[in-house]
């Protein structure tokens, strides 16, 4: 199962290295990343591969919750499906 | 997943938009829980719903989490209790409606729909029964919603179940008057009523559905309004398309949750209802779309006219997103549920005769408009049976939900609290229409052909 992890809040050192290892810890592969700067937010998406995951989806919602929290960024991850609804045929 | 710029569309709608699933609801047969001995009766209708339901509110929380989206309202909808408590040895069906409340707050939902009869041409016992139960059985509950269907296009309208349902709306306003009279506002009156209607206060299920269901409804009139910011001074046909595409995504969303509510939930899918319905948050608003389109304020000549066309485009958008359409797909007009219909409301721009011409052109009726206190049952009765009269000649579900709130006027504002709103009170014809509404009977059903 793919999902999208995305990232927004002010711009600050080790963002990138601290999703990532959030992620890894959990044992999911990130896919794809695609990373901005706009007006000095720091704006971030990740696809992500969780097939190799063990954890419960809310666990590794408030993993990333909690990484954002300390960081005071807004971090969400989605099942990729509502994405594909919405926007493909 | 390519496009990134179609993952921040998306978290655009839901975080600034206020896109949403606005209900799930699990419809469950109750048919089988006639019993001839009403506490008998009561347990099985507990039980079942219990059963049935167990694990709905866990599953919309998971499918929230997941996916990200908000699902407001989980909801069930049960047959008529009319005709699962026709069976019973009573006349008191007031416990039935404390059994479905009960069973409700047990599995944690929102509200519970089903304390309905069906009597568009007369009443059977239970109806009877069950009619002179609403006042009560509204007044001592707190999530049980009722419904009254009294006419359809097939069969004509029951003047007698209007005459009837004008003073039960004001039983209830009464018996709920330190509420400012909430049981109306969980009281619908329908001219043809649909059996798969996700939307409270007039969900119930029908006899022509399985066992139990799960229908969706969604929700999105902020997204509407901001995709059409885009288009301000092109013509109709952008609009419409624009409208079109808006509730294409939307509806996806609904079909999407609901697929997978049903494969969680090991329960048949039954129908995403397309409907915009509105919230008093700001931002949620129908009558805000209308004004986008060009209109000073919502009410105003030319209403009509842009609402045909949302509810239109709405209809063709959402058709190809779902696999199965039904309920009672339309936007919405409730005015204490639409921050925008308020204000329409406040200002004297929206009144009754207009919000009457509205609903021949859209989803449902004269929904959540408070009355002044003093308003007759016989005025109440005659306004149903207008209302019933646009359903019945045009085809469509019409209904009323109309709260006569004691002790207040014209110019007071009713608060009903959370997704229900706060209503301004509306004035209505002060003129009698007693001895219309005496007459009883029924009203023939109309000719379905030479339309003009």
């Amino acid at each position: 199962m793919k999902a999208i992890v995305t990232v927004v809040g002010k711009d600050q050192v080790g963002i990138i290295a601290g999703v990532c290892n959030t992620l890894s810890a959990l044992h999911v592969n990130v896919l794809d990343i695609s990373q901005t700067i706009l007006q000095g937010y720091f704006t971030m998406m990740m696809v992500v591969d969780l097939s190799l995951c063990e954890k419960p989806f809310e666990d590794l919602s408030a993993a990333l919750d909690g990484f954002g929290k300390e960081r005071n960024l807004s971090i969400r991850i989605q099942r990729e499906d509502i994405f594909e609804a919405m926007h493909q045929i | 997943m390519g496009n990134f710029s179609n993952i921040m569309d998306t978290i655009r709608m839901i975080d600034q938009q206020h896109l949403d699933i606005r209900t799930i609801t699990m419809g469950i047969s109750l048919l089988d829980c006639v019993s001839e001995d009403p506490r008998r009766c009561c347990d099985k209708i507990y039980d079942k719903i219990t059963r049935r339901a167990a694990n709905l509110v866990r599953t919309g929380e998971q499918i929230q989490q997941e996916f990200g989206i908000p699902i407001v309202n989980k909801r069930i909808s049960v047959t008529p209790m009319a005709l699962v408590a026709a069976g019973c040895d009573t006349k008191d069906y007031v416990p039935f409606a404390l059994a479905m409340d009960r069973a409700a707050k047990e599995c944690g939902v929102d509200f519970i729909g089903g304390f309905s009869a069906l009597v568009q041409k007369g009443f059977a016992k239970g109806d009877t029964y069950l009619l002179d139960a609403i006042p009560q059985a509204l007044a001592s509950t707190d999530i049980v919603c009722s419904s009254v269907n009294v006419g359809s296009t097939r069969a004509g309208i029951n003047m007698d179940a209007v005459a009837r349902m004008g003073r039960i709306v004001k039983e209830t306003a009464h018996l709920t008057r330190e509420k400012d009279g909430l049981g109306c506002a969980k009281l619908v009156v329908f001219c043809n009523a649909v059996e798969d209607n996700p939307f409270m206060a007039g969900a119930f299920h029908g006899v022509g559905e399985a066992d139990s269901v799960i229908n969706v409804g969604v929700s999105g009139p902020g997204v509407v309004y901001h995709a059409l910011q885009e288009c301000k001074g092109q013509p109709f046909d952008v609009v419409a398309e624009t409208i079109k595409k808006t509730a294409f995504q939307i509806t996806r969303m609904g079909q999407m949750v609901a697929a997978e509510a049903s494969r969680r939930l090991d329960t048949p899918f039954g129908i995403v209802d397309l409907s915009l319905a509105p919230t008093p948050a700001v931002g949620d608003s129908v009558a805000r779309i209308l004004e986008e389109i060009g209109l000073e304020t919502c009410g105003t000549h030319g209403t009509t006219a842009a609402l045909a066309m949302l509810n239109d485009a709405v209809k063709k958008g959402g058709v190809m997103a779902s696999g199965h359409v039904g309920g009672l797909s339309g936007a919405f007009i409730p005015v204490s549920e639409d921050e925008g219909m308020i204000a329409a409301a406040q200002r004297g721009t929206l009144c009754m005769d207009k919000l009457e011409a509205m609903t021949c052109v859209c989803s449902v009726g004269l929904d959540m408009i408070a009355v002044p206190g003093d308003t007759t049952a016989e005025t109440i009765s005659a306004i149903i049976a207008d209302e019933a009269a646009i359903g019945m000649v045009n085809s469509k579900t019409t209904a009323v939900r109309i709260i006569p709130v004691e002790g207040k006027d014209v110019g007071d504002v009713v608060e009903m609290g959370g997704l229900l709103g706060s209503a301004p009170v509306m004035p209505v014809h002060k003129e009698s229409a007693a001895a219309f509404v005496a007459r009883g009977g029924r009203i023939p059903a109309p000719l379905q052909s030479l339309k003009n």
